[in-house]
């Protein structure tokens, strides 16, 4: 009798003792939700579908998904669409890529030597204060209406950020690794290879992401000056005959293509800044 | 034969009449020192004596400070900070071998890391050692060089000082086996004492006292005499050592 006492006080002590979910308290956010960024575009995408569907929303203010699905489809099979975006796609490529290369080697520039820094860094800064579109009109008649002023409007706006970020993280490294890269001998090629490009990585690629959203904010208004192709084009076009259908289709790519670029972004930076998920996790 | 004689009794390091200023003040003044191969010397002095100058100085560090005077050294000086001074965005065994040449240059540092005992962390970031890790991690850097000369700027300064004891026994086992030269810069008298063959006092920008620690090894923080020492050096450092046990 005793022993069965003892064991049931056993148990129940045991039952204390177990762990019970802890709920937390801490500051942080907590716990990540698994493709958490897609949830609210789905959301909203739901919304949409519910307000066309029930006829809440007026097809001529905002046509319902299922519209635009079949305009795209047929825009696409009409082969104008994929002309449109390739258009688009090959000046934001080339602006993006022209803009955050020129962005990373002035960074470099200013942030190496005392000189590059005294010519560059205030002519930037100058430059920042000018919104690039307001460029246009100089760039057009300095250009012309062709690509190339669209081209070098879209690398001006990927620069700037590109620089900004870039040369601020480079300035920003510890002043105690170029002591330690003098210690131990590293020449100049080696120090900005080992010490140098590596520290200024996560400026750069914050740069990178306002860069890549960027080229295309520039681009939306470019195409609709004087172009006879593109997403911009398309759009411009479909307001004059009051598609909104076809305005519609040409945001939604805008969209997709900036979160996917965003999100191409996101994941070079986790795999080349393995080395801080150390300090985050 | 008397060159040879002459290359083996040349001091590792040979310092006359140094002077660095700042502003107007001069914090090394007219300091004349040498150093023998394979001796440990430790160099005590209050806060802003010109401890980590003088060690910069000898390391190099200190292009845009002025100044004067000789300043002979080996070609292979390895220099220990009092942060670990790892580069973050390199794994371990990348920042040991850090500016380090060779094709034999990722076994060295290997064997630097098994010496410090880390081996095995290679591949870790220095963002997952801990403070003592890290700064075994910085000493096997050093080793990397083979230097003639170690220099090392209050290594131990923010290690707790259980780690601390450890990493004095590892520098002196290190120091046995590879026979550097050390400059030790540190605040605290029972390491100096503890590890150092000499002990020197900097004093308005010269050396004040110089103390050769006449000790069998290993020594302990108890030893009678090592407490004639520290009432020496604390009289020297302008401390009154008032109450029992301060070096625990």
């Amino acid at each position: 009798m005793a022993e069965t006492i003892t064991r049931r006080e056993f148990a129940a002590a045991k039952v204390t003792a177990a762990p019970r979910r802890r709920r937390s308290r801490g500051l942080a956010p907590g716990k990540r939700i698994p493709y958490a960024r897609l949830l609210g575009p789905i959301l909203l995408l739901g919304a949409w579908c519910l307000a066309s569907g029930t006829g809440a929303m007026d097809p001529r203010t905002l046509p319902a998904p299922w519209t635009v699905v079949h305009t795209g489809a047929h825009l696409w099979t009409a082969r104008t669409l994929p002309t449109d975006i390739l258009a688009s796609l090959r000046r934001a490529g080339y602006g993006f890529l022209i803009g955050a290369a020129s962005g990373v080697v002035l960074a470099l520039a200013a942030g190496l030597s005392r000189i590059g820094e005294a010519l560059i860094d205030g002519t930037v800064q100058v430059k920042r204060a000018i919104p690039s579109l307001g460029l246009i009109p100089l760039f057009i008649l300095w250009l012309g209406i062709g690509e190339s002023f669209k081209i070098v409007i879209i690398a001006i706006g990927v620069f700037i950020p590109i620089y900004i970020n870039t040369h601020s993280a480079l300035s920003g490294i510890d002043s105690r690794y170029v002591e330690l890269a003098e210690v131990v001998r590293l020449n100049r090629w080696q120090f900005i290879r080992q010490v140098v490009i590596p520290g200024s990585l996560p400026g750069f690629f914050v740069g990178l992401r306002l860069g890549v959203v960027g080229s295309w904010l520039s681009l939306v208004v470019l195409e609709q000056i004087n172009a006879t192709s593109g997403l911009g084009y398309m759009m411009f076009q479909a307001q004059n005959y009051g598609q909104t259908d076809v305005i519609v289709v040409g945001l939604l790519i805008y969209g997709v293509f900036g979160f996917v670029s965003d999100a191409v972004v996101r994941i070079i930076e986790r795999r080349v800044l393995s080395w801080r998920r150390a300090l985050t996790s | 034969m008397a060159a040879r004689a002459d290359e083996l009794t040349r001091p590792a390091v040979r310092i006359e009449e140094l002077t660095r200023t700042y502003g107007d003040r001069a914090v090394l003044d007219g300091l004349s020192l040498d150093i023998r191969r394979e001796e440990f010397v430790a160099l005590l002095g209050r806060s802003g004596s010109g401890k980590s100058t003088l060690l910069r100085a000898i390391a190099g560090l200190d292009h845009t400070v002025a100044g004067s005077g000789q300043l002979q050294k080996p070609d292979r000086v390895s220099v220990v900070f009092q942060d670990a001074r790892l580069l973050p965005w390199r794994r371990i065994l990348a920042n040991v071998v850090l500016g380090a040449t060779g094709s034999d240059v990722l076994e060295r540092g290997r064997a630097a890391l098994a010496e410090v005992g880390l081996a095995g962390r290679e591949r870790a970031w220095p963002a997952e050692l801990s403070g003592g890790e890290a700064q075994r991690a910085a000493l096997a850097r050093s080793l990397v060089w083979e230097p003639e000369l170690l220099l090392a700027d209050e290594p131990f300064g923010a290690l707790d000082a259980l780690t601390r004891t450890k990493m004095h026994t590892l520098l002196r086992e290190l120091c046995a086996r590879h026979r550097p030269a050390v400059l030790l810069v540190t605040h605290d008298v029972d390491e100096a004492i503890v590890l150092a063959d000499r002990v020197l006092v900097l004093e308005d920008g010269a050396i004040g006292l110089d103390v050769r620690i006449d000790l069998p090894r290993p020594r302990s923080y108890r030893d009678p005499q090592v407490a004639e020492y520290r009432e020496q050096l604390f009289a020297a450092l302008g401390v009154v050592d008032d109450h029992e046990g301060t070096a625990q």
